[in-house]
């Protein structure tokens, strides 16, 4: 570990603590350090509103993610299989999808609660429509990056065209599903913070968290919750990460 | 298994209308079971599009390609295609790129894996079956490719300039390898290449082709015992002959060209 990655953080901790308890930054604005740990420690012990504990606001948050991202990996991969194999097919969707991708997902989150209602289908929802893009649309690149001599060696090597679906573009789109994949996670979690904003059903969700400490004038909660999601946002990164460099060490 | 072309011809349509390109014209030549065949002709005449017609990945304009006397039906597994720019599959491991046609043909994995790794053995590729193309040298990759084509057994082999981009040694030592191997066999190969040594050395017989568009402008028997001698008079005489009628295939151009500027 290099150890002067940590002096510049470190430094301003210290420098924010010691204004603090000079009073130079008044604490109902921004908390100190130590006060934003022990709003920390609140949020596990006691619960925000009290009783719901950071661990299930957590449970609840991921499982929205983790609805809203599996559906829509499901459906951007095989489609982006698809329309990265078949010009037709890509000529057709193509017009539909570059009118509603730019659509912001947050702009969908009034519509969604009118299908949906409040509750874990409108944001799993809004994490679909924030994942979905980036994923399918680098899935197809993938596909078009493969090679055409690879087609035809598998060809010679009497490929149906299943085998050329399942052996060729496949694995051979891999390292840049991996991409979208990532960029889709980290889209799907900003959006799912958002997303709780707005309400939820449930009671619980690290959005809705933080929202509620905000309501109870507790900054130092409110602070302690972002630095979670950003960690939770950090750490999902870098286990996909891990699963990539498994799948393409053949780079 | 026996190869015949009856007048091929192809002509490339230009794209959006534009100028086509004719590349072959009326290829006419029967090869023998169990020979081995090199085309050798400039670079550009059409040589990788006759191996592509023969191997399905391309239609022929005109004519038709004969195995055995019956015509070539696409996709048969008599066929097989080693490309010139090896076309391994980057994500498979030498292992996964051999047995990638076993695969494909639903032969089940205990006997695909160890039929491919006898040809790992054979192949010289011991050690290194778990590794991925970019982890091998261009000898081992080209080795990988022949190996994941004679898998399948086809009974006409064909071969795109394979060696091309090999250092000298290396290229030696793959055509005797490559004999090797074909004298233990009973396929009929056909080896494109521009290296008049190779050709001279590998070779029953060789093609040459004409500029573009390709015809054949000669049939050369080469009838000398093997093992050959690449230093030997037979041999320089093999070289001097394909070297000649090469030679004057290019002057036949250039005085293409002087007598235009006449006309100029
Ligand atoms: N798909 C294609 N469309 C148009 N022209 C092509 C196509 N494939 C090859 N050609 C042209 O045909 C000619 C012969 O190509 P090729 O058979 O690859 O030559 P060689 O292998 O003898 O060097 C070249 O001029 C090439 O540009
Ligand atoms: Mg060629």
């Amino acid at each position: 570990m290099k150890k002067e990655r940590f002096l510049i953080p470190l430094l301003l901790i210290l420098i924010w603590q010691g204004l603090s308890s000079l009073q130079v930054i008044p604490s109902y604005k921004l908390p100190s350090p130590i006060e934003i740990v022990l709003g920390f420690k609140d949020l596990l012990m006691v619960g925000v509103p009290p009783g719901h504990l950071l661990h299930n606001h957590i449970l609840y948050s991921l499982y929205r993610v983790a609805l809203g991202y599996a559906i829509a990996a499901l459906l951007a991969i095989p489609l982006g299989l698809l329309m990265g194999w078949s010009p037709v097919l890509l000529r057709m969707i193509r017009p539909l999808f570059e009118l509603v991708r730019p659509i912001p997902p947050l702009a969908w989150i009034p519509i969604a609660i009118l299908w949906f209602g409040i509750g874990i289908k409108s944001a799993a929802f809004i994490i679909f429509l924030g994942a979905f893009f980036p994923i399918l649309l680098n899935t197809i690149s993938g596909v078009l990056s493969i090679h055409p001599i690879l087609i035809e060696a598998a060809r010679t090597l009497h490929a149906r065209e299943k085998d050329i679906f399942l052996k060729v573009l496949l694995p051979g789109a891999v390292p840049s599903v991996f991409v979208g994949m990532r960029i889709g996670i980290g889209i799907g979690w900003m959006t799912l913070v958002a997303a709780e904003f707005t309400g939820v059903k449930e009671g619980y969700g690290l959005g809705y968290m933080i929202m509620t400490a905000r309501d109870i004038q507790r900054p130092d909660e409110i602070l302690a919750g972002m630095l979670v999601i950003g960690v939770i946002g950090l750490l999902i990164d870098i286990g996909l990460r891990a699963v990539e460099l498994r799948m393409i060490r053949w780079r | 298994m026996t190869l015949e072309f009856l007048g091929i011809s192809k002509t490339f349509a230009g794209k959006n209308s534009g100028e086509s390109v004719h590349v072959l014209e009326n290829i006419q030549h029967r090869i023998e079971n169990g020979r081995f065949v090199s085309i050798i002709g400039p670079s550009g005449c059409g040589k990788t599009t006759l191996l592509r017609i023969i191997a399905g990945l391309e239609k022929a304009s005109s004519g038709s390609v004969l195995l055995d006397g019956k015509e070539l039906v696409q996709g048969t597994e008599e066929v097989g295609l080693v490309f010139q720019e090896y076309a391994l599959f980057p994500w498979r491991t030498t292992l996964q790129n051999i047995e990638m046609g076993l695969e494909i043909r639903g032969v089940n994995k205990d006997k695909r894996r160890s039929t491919a790794m006898e040809y790992i053995k054979t192949f010289n590729l011991s050690g290194f079956e778990n590794r991925y193309p970019r982890e091998l040298s261009g000898g081992m990759q080209q080795r990988v490719a022949i190996a994941r084509t004679l898998i399948m057994n086809p009974r006409v082999v064909l071969m795109d300039e394979p060696f091309g981009s090999l250092d000298s040694q290396t290229r030696n030592s793959m055509q005797e390898f490559l004999l090797g191997i074909w004298q233990k066999r009973t396929d009929t190969i056909l080896f494109v290449t521009h290296n008049v040594d190779e050709a001279v050395f590998l070779s029953d017989e060789i093609i040459v082709f004409s500029k573009r568009p390709a015809r054949i402008i000669k049939i050369l028997k080469i009838e000398y015992p093997r093992p050959r001698d690449r230093t030997s008079e037979e041999c320089n005489h093999g070289r001097r002959n394909v070297l000649k009628i090469l030679e004057e295939e290019m002057k036949r151009k250039e005085s293409v060209h002087e007598n235009r500027r006449d006309i100029l």
